[in-house]
């Protein structure tokens, strides 16, 4: 056929315009830029994107974890200083935000990959701010074949966020040259490589474990910028995400309670499978349960609001930590 | 081809535009995604209006947040099908439509051949009409820009 006979009115320039105009969102999308032109100043920046909420909030809500706080907040900056050169018309390549989160168990890497994704959101990095964890059986698939499109399929679905990946170390697998985690791996690279601005990938593993799987990935370890180590909690912080955690389902320690925890923590962590802030949930469950049992037990009594809310002392002392601890002291 | 003036064929959305730059397609996709709607790739090499299901390139796409992931799957289905038909589809799974409702050509073969109308005669002078594509007596792969 020959090309078209007329020029439709408006066909160059003005089609996208008009088009983007039948939009709503993306009328107000361009509303916003026109907004951040205006900006000048980093609280300027601040204001439009209400990232500095976000880092105050992080500030508040998460309790130790000073390196990685450190971190998220030289990111945030380096993203409204890009933005105000970005205003004044000096380009720069968009920063690489790949991240690794390595550390033991119960440090809050999950937590804080939750929070990364709003924090790249409201700093207008990338464009959703969902995130989408996975582990190893969503990328890696059972045959020859099955692998490339699930694990396109998870990165497709995580474009315009955060795709996380815990326990990544288990994508590859050096006892078995046959292993389909290899093939995820070199297609996760790829997409990491040539589509940075769609979406930010963060890998999440115990330290000793990712380091060797760095050590077989070079490849990964470089695409990475950002590996940030998560520290184990001071006993202290411990008890502050006890109380936190608490707070937040309506109870209480009494007094001595609170001392009984402080005592509980401090045996708890010198035996094995010690999962800082994982296992003081499950400390604090348990003391729940037998709250419940010891107020359970007296069927005819009225209870106050204080007497629901309140863990005592012998709710954390009947736990068998102690009793293995007394144990051990006699030996 | 006096009767079709723009010079192409024109199925679906958008078709008697200019075609849309990879920018207005996401703009597009952006739209059905804010709708719940899956996206799905398809092609093919005879376009002919009756030939209602084209090809799948791979899985509709279900659970998308971002148009990025769409376009990554076109761009893989253009670099597979350079001469091909490829069209973008919204399926809809809302509880009573359970249907198409969005559908555009984004990728047409440099020269498109068209469709002839053929009459045959049939007992007392009446006229069966039917369309037929110029292409499609060739074999599939070489119908279409040759």
């Amino acid at each position: 056929m020959s090309p078209s006979l007329y020029s439709i009115p408006g066909s160059t320039a003005g089609a996208a315009r008009a088009m983007s105009a039948t939009d709503s969102s993306a009328e107000a999308l361009v509303e916003t830029e026109a907004a951040q032109a205006a900006a000048h100043t980093v609280s300027e920046v601040l204001a439009q994107s209400q990232a500095g909420g976000v880092i105050d909030e992080l500030d508040r809500d998460l309790i130790g974890l000073a390196p990685i706080k450190a971190r998220i907040r030289d990111v945030a900056a380096l993203l409204v200083i890009d933005k105000l050169r970005m205003n004044l018309g000096l380009s720069a390549a968009a920063p690489s935000l790949h991240m690794s989160f390595t550390g033991n168990p119960g440090t809050g890497k999950t937590t804080v990959a939750l929070r990364m994704a709003q924090i790249l959101f409201r700093l207008g990095y990338v464009r959703k701010g969902h995130l989408v964890a996975v582990t190893r059986d969503d990328l890696v698939g059972q045959y020859i074949g099955h692998t490339a499109p699930k694990t396109k399929e998870v990165l497709k679905r995580a474009m315009g966020g955060v795709l996380f990946i815990d326990e990544a170390y288990y994508l590859y697998r050096p006892e078995n040259e046959r292993d389909y985690g290899q093939e995820a791996i070199e297609i996760l690279l790829q997409v990491m490589e040539n589509q940075r601005d769609d979406l930010v990938v963060i890998l999440a593993g115990y330290k000793d474990r990712m380091e060797a799987f760095f050590r077989s990935n070079p490849g990964m370890s470089s695409r990475i910028a950002h590996h940030l180590d998560f520290p184990d909690y001071a006993p202290a912080d411990l008890l502050r995400i006890a109380e936190k955690l608490l707070e937040r389902q309506n109870y209480r320690f009494a007094a001595e309670a609170r001392t009984a925890f402080e005592e509980y923590l401090a045996h708890r962590i010198r035996q094995p499978h010690f999962a800082n802030a994982r296992s003081v949930r499950n400390a604090l469950d348990r003391a729940r349960l037998r709250q419940a049992s010891r107020l359970f037990a007296d069927p005819e009594r009225v209870f106050t609001a204080d007497e629901l809310t309140t863990l005592e002392a012998d709710d954390i002392r009947a736990s068998r930590v102690f009793r293995a601890a007394a144990v051990a002291a006699e030996i | 081809m006096m009767t079709n003036p723009v010079g192409k064929i024109t199925q679906g959305q958008f078709s008697f535009l200019p075609e849309l730059t990879d920018a207005e397609i996401s703009l597009q996709v952006e739209y059905g995604l804010r709708h719940g709607y899956a996206w799905s790739v398809e092609y093919t090499d005879d376009p002919h209006p009756r030939n209602t299901y084209w090809e799948m390139f791979g899985m509709p796409m279900f659970d998308l947040r971002d148009a990025a992931g769409v376009l990554l799957e076109l761009h893989n289905c253009r670099k597979s099908f350079p001469r091909h038909y490829i069209r973008l589809v919204a399926f809809d799974s809302t509880r009573g439509v359970e249907s198409i409702v969005m559908s555009f050509i984004v990728q047409r073969p440099a020269s498109e051949p068209g469709f002839g109308l053929i009459r045959r005669e049939g007992p007392g002078r009446s006229v069966r009409y039917t369309v037929h594509g110029y292409g499609s007596d060739r074999p599939e792969g070489e119908r279409s820009g040759g």
